[in-house]
């Protein structure tokens, strides 16, 4: 293996969720002020790509398109042993849906040239569609394979891979190049070590805009996105009790009817 | 003044708030049941760099420095305070033999303890004390090309998970009458005696350490001879009282977290408890607490990374906090009510843990005894 690249994404810190908010116009998350953390799912693409490396050698390049407040986020997955970064920021890519976004990485992997392998998370925690991987592969004209709960990688050549899907499992032989989307039982990512974060302080965290890129604007950020959110609107879960009057006896029964009717028992 | 964190230590702090949110918690139970150190836990923390953080490279270490390490173990500390503990004296063993030792010494103990094969002890108090160093008892007599050393040291941190010890002992009368040992375990009549069974800090090791006639080489001799009271000073007023603060100090946040979680989960008259005063002003009082610590912690350490001379600050540090932490331990179980005194609630091992902290690295005592002297370093009579 020479080079695998992981896709990876900064997204709002589940513990500050309660302070998030959208912007009425754009429909779109308002980010500022919230941490970030590395999108959970994309450690184990990660880890599964370090995999690779500890058994084959292999350079991990992360890509990532956000923000440039986010470095701190690609230096923390540097820290895992990722061998350098390249953070896409532009302008121009605000906004991006979910197809823009995959044109936006597809041009930056094109850019760093040839790879044996990409690497995504199955999906992030702030978008949760699932579609970034599948659109980056398409535009790559690469196999793409989702819900990989388990990667053996015995034979670099020929990789054993168990794709999780409603039913039960599916078992694939697959060749790089390919691109691989991960779930959390793929792997355990590996911590962070303090070797790793001075070595990490070294590595490279490149910036490309789109002047690098030279992506069509037409074709990405707000204005360039097909999907347009009409309206978003938070679903309130409310609880709702139902009490029951009468003696012990019937009060029983009505309790016992209700839990039949619910298919409970 | 910057008091921001680098990008480093925060992500450092990341790193061990991670793995003791995910490795460490699930010990617990079982630490504070069986009363031992999960031994198991010491290679995960090597391969972070926790046991080592504080050694040099060159001896397998990371070489971090005292602020990451004060940042590490509090973050052991917010989880499990009694990891904290067996590693800050565990960081002890290292500075002393870094501090003290020759290169073949260095060369030979240091790896193994950075690596985590095994835990770090300087041993000092014995059954009469820790805080009259030289008054004790153990005393060695050369003999030949050995040592030989006889007496006992108790509360000793480590001591059963431990494959060698930094003794003090005397070899001969006054102050610079002691002389400190590196003494192995399978030495000939050194032995480990009775695990003490302590009602905090559970899961760290505290036992006895028993020398009848203890054969230790000649080479053992960890700085020079009579030179034991320098490296018992030196080891706990600047690594031991440090680590026994940023114990503490993971123990204030704790309290900290536990306590506002569950005063807004939980309703009275309607309304979360916060909206009661005499509850939001405890809180206010921890979260004052918490930066107090923190803030004197922090300074003693980046002091002491700056070779600057950081005795007195380390004792404001270590007894400051580690008597805020049973204030504000206190308090986060009061502010529970009589949930605060079931075991299936953190604050009341945060309490336990707590009242260990005081007496250990140096009773508070002993801390102001420091501290006064240099108050009143200005109205010395010559």
């Amino acid at each position: 293996m020479k080079r695998i690249i992981v896709c990876m994404k900064p997204v709002p810190d589940p513990k500050a969720w309660d302070r998030l908010k959208m912007d009425p116009v754009s429909k779109t998350l308002i980010r500022e002020g919230i941490p970030s953390v590395v999108n959970p799912l994309d450690k184990h693409a990660v880890e599964a790509a370090l995999e690779v490396k500890d058994l084959f050698g292999a350079e991990v390049i992360l890509l990532s398109m956000a923000p440039l407040d986010t470095r701190p986020v690609l230096r923390e997955v540097l820290a895992m042993g990722a061998d350098r970064a390249i953070l896409l920021s532009d302008k121009a890519f605000a906004g991006s849906d979910t197809l823009a976004t995959a044109r936006i990485l597809a041009q930056g992997i094109r850019n760093i040239g040839e790879f044996d392998m990409i690497m995504c998370g199955n999906f992030t925690l702030d978008g949760s569609t699932a579609q970034v991987p599948s659109q980056v592969a398409e535009l790559l004209d690469i196999p793409n394979v989702m819900h990989v709960c388990d990667m053996d990688i015995s034979n670099k050549d020929r990789l054993l891979l168990t794709q999780k899907i409603e039913q039960g499992f599916v078992m694939l032989e697959a060749e790089p190049p390919l691109l691989l989307s991960f779930t959390k039982e793929a792997n355990k990512p590996r911590y962070i070590s303090f070797i790793e974060i001075l070595a990490a302080e070294k590595r490279d965290i490149q910036i490309w805009d789109n002047a690098m890129l030279n992506v069509d604007e037409t074709l990405i950020g707000l204005e360039g996105s097909p999907t347009q959110m009409a309206d978003l609107l938070v679903q309130k879960k409310k609880r709702t009790g139902i009490q029951i009057t009468g003696n012990p006896e019937d009060i029983a029964r009505e309790l016992a009817d209700k839990i039949h009717q619910l298919g409970i028992i | 003044m910057d008091f921001l964190l680098s990008e480093r230590e925060e992500l450092l702090r990341k790193a061990v708030r991670e793995f003791a949110e995910s490795e460490i918690s699930a010990k617990i139970e079982a630490m504070e049941k069986t009363g031992e150190f999960p031994i198991e836990l010491m290679e995960p923390m090597a391969k972070i760099g926790i046991t080592g953080i504080i050694a040099p490279p060159e001896y397998g270490g990371v070489g971090l420095g005292f602020l990451a390490r004060t940042i590490a173990l509090e973050e052991l500390s917010r989880v499990c305070a009694a990891i904290s503990m067996g590693m800050q004296v565990h960081h002890m063993a290292i500075a002393a033999l870094n501090d003290f030792g020759t290169d073949e010494q260095k060369q030979r103990y240091i790896p193994p303890l950075a690596k985590g094969e095994t835990m770090g002890v300087v041993a000092v108090t014995e059954p009469s004390g820790g805080s009259d160093v030289v008054g004790m008892q153990a005393a060695a007599e050369a003999k030949g090309d050995k040592w030989i050393l006889n007496g006992r040291k108790c509360f000793i941190t480590n001591s059963h998970t431990s494959d060698f010890w930094v003794v003090i002992a005397k070899t001969s009368e006054g102050a610079k009458g002691l002389s400190a040992f590196i003494v192995e375990k399978d030495s000939p009549g050194a032995k480990t005696g009775r695990v003490e069974h302590k009602v905090g800090l559970r899961g760290s090791n505290t036992g006895e350490l028993v020398f009848d006639n203890c054969e230790i080489p000649k080479g053992n001799i960890l700085g020079q001879e009579g030179g034991g009271l320098a490296v018992a000073l030196k080891t706990v007023s600047e690594s031991g009282r440090p680590g026994m603060a940023a114990t503490a100090l993971g123990i204030v946040g704790a309290c900290l977290e536990e306590a506002a979680k569950f005063a807004s989960e939980r309703i009275l008259y309607g309304k979360p408890i916060t909206s009661l005063q005499a509850i939001s002003f405890y809180l206010a009082d921890i979260y004052t607490e918490l930066d107090i610590c923190r803030l004197l912690c922090y300074r003693a350490s980046w002091m002491k990374d700056q070779n600057m001379r950081c005795d007195t600050e380390m004792a404001m540090a270590k007894s400051y906090t580690c008597d805020a932490a049973v204030r504000c331990a206190s308090k986060a179980v009061e502010i529970h009510g009589s949930y605060g005194i079931l075991q299936e609630y953190k604050v009341q091992r945060l309490l336990r843990d707590a009242v260990v902290t005081v007496p250990a690295g140096g009773t508070g005592q002993i801390g102001k005894v420091v501290l006064a002297r240099a108050a009143l370093a200005p109205y010395k009579k010559r």
